[in-house]
């Protein structure tokens, strides 16, 4: 790649030229500073995340240097927090739910705009997936407008409600992308040997883009774990994790926040790796 | 009834339940808070009315307005820095690293994505604090004799941001340039272009739609998001999220804070109008 | 099980395009027909409408004297061999041939059985319990054909089956495709684009050109008489002389058509010509002709093995068979 098989444009010494000469010099600098990037890029990507886990193990009240010493208290701690494990729990429900309700939408939605041929289907496709690209504030805001408007009680549900709104796009748009015409080919045989279209649906469609579908669950239920501000507005009492944090948050700096952000951080790289070892395997 | 007839109300049929909950609950709310950003606040009392005060405020106020100017300026440098900075990374993971590699190097790459948001900006904030990592460490190499004030401050909001998004975006990135069909390349190169017009007239143009999906991502997330501005940047200068969530929970001005959504929602529309040509949102 | 098809007036047009202009066919109960011409002739329209994945706008189609009006494809007494497979991927070959039976409420042990029956056909005795992506292109395409069969329908309809194969497995493929049409005794529509393919299997061979019918016949009959230009054109090579100009071996008007096969020593005689030149083919030599009484036209003969003529040779023009057709 050092550049032997550029041709100069001029005889007169150009900045190219100077290139040249240092030869593998140059080759070597380019090389060492490519590596330099990476090494820098992962430093600063992974920066927080281990100031993070190192200051959850602090002896001391500050999760900031010096480490006054190791200890696994704060850990102890955030495990017995009665509030704490029960947003965990709300999390974990509002996640599952919110994001099995989204698929199914989502594979319907899909499955029937990739069937037939609709008038219009253009806008629908755009009136679908519009929710993910506008803010979630926003989302939240105009259900929380509507649920006042009309007096529904704020709830679990009305947060599932709005992470069905933003999961759902996300869903479609995933069911969709992996509805090739090999798979529209599988339909229509299935159709041609005596299949109702609910059977299509459940022995054809679905098998052959169990990966699409797995993904798509897989991706919501991150989003919905990790959503704040619709799961901050739309309920009152049942909070989840990300806005239990938040509250803690607020009373200060504390090495018990590093130990749940590293308890959090902990079981969503285990279910990646998980993920990413059966998908290899597969 | 037709077969064609028949086969368009089943697709009708399966497309419903989506098309309902979209309109229920994203058309409905909206249009719910575009009426309420036209009401009027008397005390604590919200008056139906119609009447364009709010946003009357909005562009004669000068706090307000400024909130939609902090929050552009912070989107555009977080934008552009993010996609100057993921790019290089997302090239070399892809063409530098070792294929047997790559999967690792890029699931390393985003490994932090994982964490909680929240947790994310406040271990930042471990980072940036005043007794922060990063001022202790420079204080103590003695690179500097004051600590750094970088908590709570725009700074802070855009390391927090610039972070979060080089991920997503060398995640994008990385996807867009792994499915260039190699010869592409061995073409250009083969009639004579060397590594600069390799990446100039042929990589480049080719994975421009994904920068720029990744992009108007990055736009959208970073202009509505509340949780960095509100943990780094502090209340010295708002962003229009920090604003709505101000009037919402403190002085309760619900018509004020739906008024601002609309600003919002209409700033990321103009974004949107402005990268449409090369967007590509149903196959991110 | 096997039922006659009946095609009567069937018109469809994609927007100002006709795809099928007013075709009427009729088919016998266990006949192999083949649907033949280039592509964007409407063949595979008409299949689709045989099979009910497309309506006519106007027109009937029955089905063992059934009107299929309205009738999905579900619920029609067809199956169909698609042209890409369309194998389902995750299922055993066992599971994609017992699959129709399935449908019908077939209990597991009769499925099991039959599809096992169905495979071995098919020349796949005992490999049931692999998956689609472990055979080859022409195993793919067995299993397809196993799979409609499986269900017994009146009528078999296979869309350019042969299409993916390789030029030598396609035409071992059509032998045996022939052969299993014998045994099962279903009626098969089948759709190609190539004549000799068409040839090969058909009893009766439907030449199609932009949405009609351009002639209906046996093969021998569609090659050696064919009923229009395009037919005669479609089916091989032919020499095609205008009997509008002033060379008129036979009276006109009309085009007079003559296989490059046809040239022997006795039949119509077109006088003496010179060869421009010639090249061996392997089953023939295929020389260029200038007839002397019209030199600016260039025939096609095909002669012996053994003839291997320079240019500028004299020879004598004689067609064992013709026919004059009109334009």
């Amino acid at each position: 790649m050092g550049g032997k098989d550029r041709v100069p444009p001029s005889p007169i010494l150009s900045p190219w030229r100077r290139w040249e000469a240092l030869g593998p010099i140059a080759g070597l600098f380019w090389r060492g500073s490519v590596w330099l990037y990476l090494a820098a890029a992962y430093a600063f990507i992974f920066l927080p995340v281990v100031v993070l886990v190192v200051f959850s193990f602090q002896d001391g009240r500050l999760p900031v240097p010096p480490m006054q010493g190791v200890s696994l208290k704060w850990y102890a701690k955030v495990l017995a927090d009665r509030d704490l494990m029960a947003a965990l729990a709300h999390s974990a429900l509002v996640a599952g739910v919110s994001s099995a309700v989204s698929l199914m939408l989502g594979f319907l939605a899909a499955h029937g705009l990739a069937r037939s041929v609709l008038p219009g289907s253009v806008w629908l496709r755009g009136l679908l997936i519009a929710p993910m690209t506008v803010s979630s504030l926003i989302i939240a805001l105009g259900l929380l407008s509507l649920f006042q408007q009309t007096g529904v009680r704020l709830s679990l549900l009305t947060v599932g409600v709005g992470h069905v709104v933003i999961n759902l796009p996300l869903c479609f748009a995933i069911c969709y992308a992996a509805m090739g015409d090999h798979q529209k080919a599988a339909e229509r045989a299935a159709r041609d040997l005596g299949a109702s279209e609910p059977r299509v649906l459940w022995l054809v469609s679905a098998p052959m883009l169990a990966p699409a579908l797995a993904a798509a669950f897989f991706l919501s239920v991150t989003f919905s774990w990790d959503e704040f501000i619709i799961a901050f507005l739309l309920t009152r009492f049942d909070v989840t994790l990300p806005v239990e944090i938040w509250s803690m948050l607020r009373s200060g700096l504390s090495p018990a926040t590093n130990a749940v952000g590293s308890l959090v951080f902990l079981v969503s790289v285990v279910a990646v790796v998980g993920t990413e070892a059966v998908r290899r395997r597969a | 009834m037709s077969l064609a007839a028949r086969d368009r109300r089943l697709g009708w049929g399966l497309v419903a339940p989506a098309l309902a909950w979209t309109v229920a609950f994203f058309v409905l709310p909206f249009a719910a808070m575009v009426a309420l950003s036209f009401a009027r606040m008397e005390g604590r009392e919200i008056v139906p009315a119609f009447d364009p005060g709010n946003y009357a405020r909005f562009f004669s106020e000068w706090p307000l307005f400024k909130a939609l100017l902090n929050s552009m300026e912070i989107t555009v440098v977080v934008t552009v820095v993010s996609v100057l900075l993921a790019y290089p990374l997302a090239a070399i993971i892809a063409f530098r690293v070792p294929v047997r590699w790559q999967r690792l190097a890029l699931l390393m790459a985003v490994l932090p994505f994982w964490t909680s948001y929240v947790v994310r900006s406040y271990a930042w904030l471990l980072v940036l604090g005043q007794n922060g990592v990063l001022n202790k460490a420079l204080l103590g190499a003695g690179l500097i004799a004051e600590p750094l004030e970088i908590a709570a401050t725009r700074t802070a909001t855009v390391i927090g941001f610039v972070h979060f998004f080089v991920m997503l975006l060398t995640l994008t990135i990385y996807a867009n340039l792994v499915q260039l069909p190699t010869n592409y390349a061995r073409a250009a190169r083969d009639l004579g272009a060397g590594p600069v017009q390799v990446f100039r007239f042929v990589i480049l143009p080719l994975t421009l739609p994904g920068v720029v999906t990744g992009a108007f991502l990055t736009f959208v997330l970073c202009m509505g998001d509340y949780i960095t501005p509100q943990i780094l940047g502090g209340n010295n200068e708002l962003t229009l999220p920090q604003l709505i969530m101000l009037q919402l929970g403190r002085s309760g001005n619900f018509p004020l804070a739906s008024a601002l959504s609309v600003v919002l929602m209409a700033v990321i529309t103009l974004a949107y109008l402005l990268s449409s040509r090369w967007l590509r949102v149903d196959r991110v | 099980m096997t039922a006659g098809v009946s095609v009567q007036g069937v018109t469809r047009a994609y927007g100002p395009a006709r795809a099928l202009d007013d075709v009427s066919l009729d088919i016998a109960a266990g006949e192999f027909v083949v649907l033949l011409g280039p592509s964007g002739c409407g063949k595979t329209t008409l299949l689709n409408i045989l099979g009910g994945f497309a309506e006519p706008d106007s027109g009937r189609v029955l089905i063992g004297g059934r009107d299929m009006a309205g009738v999905g494809p579900k619920d029609r007494p067809t199956t169909t061999v698609f042209q890409d497979y369309a194998l389902f991927p995750h299922m055993t070959l066992a599971e994609n041939v017992g699959f129709g039976l399935r449908m019908r409420g077939v209990a597991g042990p009769a499925r099991a059985a039959r599809a096992a029956e169905m495979l071995s056909l098919v020349g796949l005795d005992g490999r049931g319990a692999r998956k689609p992506h472990e055979l080859s292109g022409g195993q793919r395409q067995r299993v397809a054909l196993a799979r409609a069969l499986a269900v017994e329908p009146e009528v078999l309809l296979l869309d350019e089956p042969l299409g993916a194969l390789d030029l030598k497995l396609r035409r071992a493929m059509q032998d045996e495709l022939k052969a299993i049409q014998r045994r099962v005794g279903t009626t098969f529509v089948h759709v190609t684009h190539d004549q000799e393919e068409a040839m090969a299997i058909a009893d009766r061979i439907v030449v199609m050109n932009a949405g009609r019918i351009e002639d209906v016949g046996p093969p021998r009959q569609v090659y050696l008489s064919p009923k229009s230009l395009f037919s005669a054109g479609f089916m091989g090579e032919i020499n095609k002389i205008s009997l509008d100009g002033t060379w008129r071996p036979v009276p006109g008007p009309g085009v007079l058509c003559i296989r490059p096969e046809a040239f022997g020593d006795q039949g119509l005689d077109l006088g003496a010509g010179r060869v421009t030149d010639a090249a061996f083919f392997g089953a023939h030599v295929r020389v260029h002709v200038a007839p002397d009484a019209a030199p600016e036209v260039r025939l096609v003969v095909h002669l012996p093995q053994g003839a291997m003529p320079e240019p500028g040779a004299a020879i004598t023009l004689r067609a064992t068979t013709w026919g004059v057709l009109q334009a």
